[in-house]
């Protein structure tokens, strides 16, 4: 194991997010310390309202917690709310998200809205598009690269949001609910890329999800309820 | 990648109209200060051309264009003998409204002294200068008058004999040059009933008074013509144009013509400043109202559609945010469709202006200050225009993407 692969893609100690105060307050995430190692996919299940989203927002640095501490890829990003690093460029640079819907921009064919997440980290043009089209072939699309979001098909829209993920060789995927609009074939698939992206790109990735049919694919899986995060007895049942 | 691009490709429709829509605005806005322009250049055109160093008009008065001035027509005589003069004519301007062929024709009558003024001075696009003393007359092409034409004014007919092209008066009324004693007919002719009314009224009123009574050949005059009674003054002109001598001292002759109390004595560019700032100051402070009103239209319109096509794709801008765009990439986008709006309405607004402007019935002047001033204007509208888009895409929480 190198130096690389030895640093987690993402530590959390005591992670604790308080909405509102005094008698309207309440605790939407509770201690939660997580370790995601680089290669490793975790699956984060657990009912509405149990805190996944909370997390996940935490950890991709645009909500930040209350309390306690975010270290990606060993080096200290988030004390409480007070940020050590420039959250914005971090997230360019570090962090790949994907989501329930696939979010591409309507003005942009396939390829460009994997260029843009390479441009606007100061990647050259020839260079994004290049690599864009290498993501799109390595995840199937290459053929609608040139299509907008409306031509393409569910499953192909997110197929490019994870192309547009990897665009930065982030060390951490964020997904939250990726397979929510897609058919159990398609949304297996997508989860088996994660796997695929993660163990080949030797980047973390956090998935939650609802869909159970799945979760043999994942490495670890977490379960999270009322703001609490405890290793999942799934896990066990499946292996 | 040039997101505001990509994005207007994408709301092409919308982002044509309202370009166009801007563009003829802006095209109003620019034909405004056109008309501004244009109402200076004919208000000062004939003053301009005619070539006068000074000009003598009635006493007190701002005459002959900015109100009513009436001097002898002898005055010219007296100025002639002013050290420094070269020449003095006469010179007649007034507006008429007759009917032509079933049509109101406007023209401002200009009388030339003759023989001395011949208008050999006026641009001519076609024919000649006048060569009669009488029955002739120079019609700017604005009035509609074809060359040769022949045109009934009071009881006499005038022929067409040449042809000016945007020679008008202040009013925007096409210029009709005539000698001065034609030019007098005109704006005196009377009808004959009422010519001989006025002949027996005064008989009436020499039978009642003593002088009537006392000298009897002068009441079977006063039933004649008004010019074989002396005590009677012939009929005035408007002004008397004066040329002075190659070198002569302009300040000594017009403080001489100064002293003159039954006069008041202009330069040309008195005679301008008076037009301009008398007869086109409310009219170019209105059209500056207009232009302000529309400038301000033009940015609340831009405005309400960029901050409509930043809503539209405030998601978008968010997703940006969230995978770490800087400020500057979502301001760019919002700021060049600003611009692009502003600069092809611009260039539309000219373009358009090029063939809309020259069927206005007023001239339209469009000189390249005016241009660079409404460039930057419209520069600065636009960044206006795009700051409440820019504010609301700043604004926006990066994990609106997950709601």
């Amino acid at each position: 194991m190198n130096a690389a692969t030895a640093t987690p893609a993402i530590e959390t100690f005591n992670l604790t997010k308080v909405y509102g105060h005094d008698n309207t307050e309440v605790v939407a995430m509770k201690d939660v310390s997580l370790r995601v190692n680089r290669g490793q996919v975790v699956a984060l299940v657990g009912p509405s309202g149990a805190g996944k989203s909370t997390l996940l927002t935490a950890i991709g640095l645009i909500n930040p917690p209350t309390a306690g501490r975010i270290v990606i890829g060993g080096q200290p990003v988030m004390e409480a709310d007070r940020a050590f690093v420039d959250l914005r460029a971090f997230r360019r640079q570090h962090l790949g998200f994907v989501f329930q819907k696939a979010n591409l921009i309507p003005f942009l064919t396939a390829a460009e809205n994997v260029r843009v997440a390479m441009e606007i980290n100061d990647v050259s043009p020839r260079a994004a598009r290049s690599r864009a089209l290498q993501l799109l072939d390595y995840l199937g699309v290459a053929d609608r690269a040139d299509h907008l979001p409306d031509a393409l098909s569910g499953g192909q829209q997110q197929r490019v949001a994870v192309a547009r993920a990897l665009a930065n060789e982030p060390s951490l995927i964020l997904a939250d609910e990726p397979t929510a609009a897609l058919d159990g074939h398609r949304g297996r698939q997508v989860m088996e890329l994660f796997r695929k992206v993660a163990h080949e790109h030797g980047a973390g990735a956090i998935v939650v999800t609802h869909d159970h049919r799945a979760l043999d694919v994942f490495d670890e899986i977490y379960e999270m309820e009322d703001g609490r995060l405890s290793p999942s007895q799934m896990q066990k049942h499946q292996s | 990648m040039n997101l505001a691009t990509k994005d207007i490709r994408h709301n092409l429709g919308r982002f044509v109209l309202t370009t166009i829509g801007i563009g003829l605005l802006l095209m109003i806005v620019m034909g405004m200060g056109g008309i501004y322009r244009g109402l200076i250049r004919e208000a000062t055109l004939l003053v301009d051309t005619i070539g006068a160093d000074l000009w003598v008009v009635q006493g007190s008065t701002r005459g002959p264009f900015a109100e009513l001035s009436r001097i002898p027509a002898n005055l010219e005589d007296r100025v002639r003998a002013v050290p420094g003069v070269a020449g003095a004519r006469r010179f007649v301007s007034y507006t008429v409204q007759r009917e032509v062929r079933s049509r109101p024709l406007r023209l401002v009558v200009t009388g030339l002294a003759w023989p001395d003024d011949q208008g050999d001075w006026i641009p001519l696009v076609a024919g000649r200068p006048l060569r009669q003393a009488h029955y002739e007359m120079i019609a700017d092409r604005s009035l509609g008058l074809a060359f040769g034409a022949k045109v009934k004014l009071g009881k006499e007919v005038y022929e067409v004999v040449g042809l000016t092209k945007g020679l008008v008066g202040a009013g925007g009324d096409g210029l009709g040059f005539f000698t001065a004693s034609d030019a007098a007919a005109i704006q005196f002719d009377v009808p004959g009933d009422a010519t001989r009314l006025e002949r027996a009224a005064r008989q009436a009123r020499l039978a009642v008074s003593d002088l009537g009574r006392v000298q009897p050949l002068l009441r079977s005059r006063a039933g004649g013509l008004t010019s074989g009674l002396p005590a009677l003054s012939p009929p005035q002109v408007s002004a008397v144009l004066v040329k002075l001598q190659p070198g002569a001292n302009a300040a000594a002759a017009l403080a001489t013509l100064g002293t003159w109390p039954d006069v008041s004595v202009y330069t040309t560019r008195q005679q301008m400043d008076l037009l301009v700032s008398g007869m086109v100051d409310k009219a170019r402070r209105q059209l500056g109202l207009f232009r302000v009103l529309l400038i301000i239209i033009s940015t609340i319109i831009m405005a309400l559609i960029i901050y409509t096509l930043t809503l539209d794709k405030i998601h978008d801008i968010a997703l940006l945010k969230l995978i770490g765009a800087r400020n500057g990439v979502i301001v760019g986008l919002i700021l060049q469709q600003a611009l692009l709006i502003g600069a092809l309405g611009y260039g539309l607004a000219f373009w358009l202006g090029t063939f809309a402007f020259p069927q206005f019935p007023r001239l339209v002047v469009i000189e390249t200050p005016d241009l660079l001033l409404l460039a930057g204007v419209v520069l600065a509208i636009s960044v206006l225009a795009s700051l409440l888009g820019i504010g609301k895409a700043m604004s926006v929480e990066p994990n609106k993407v997950l709601s």
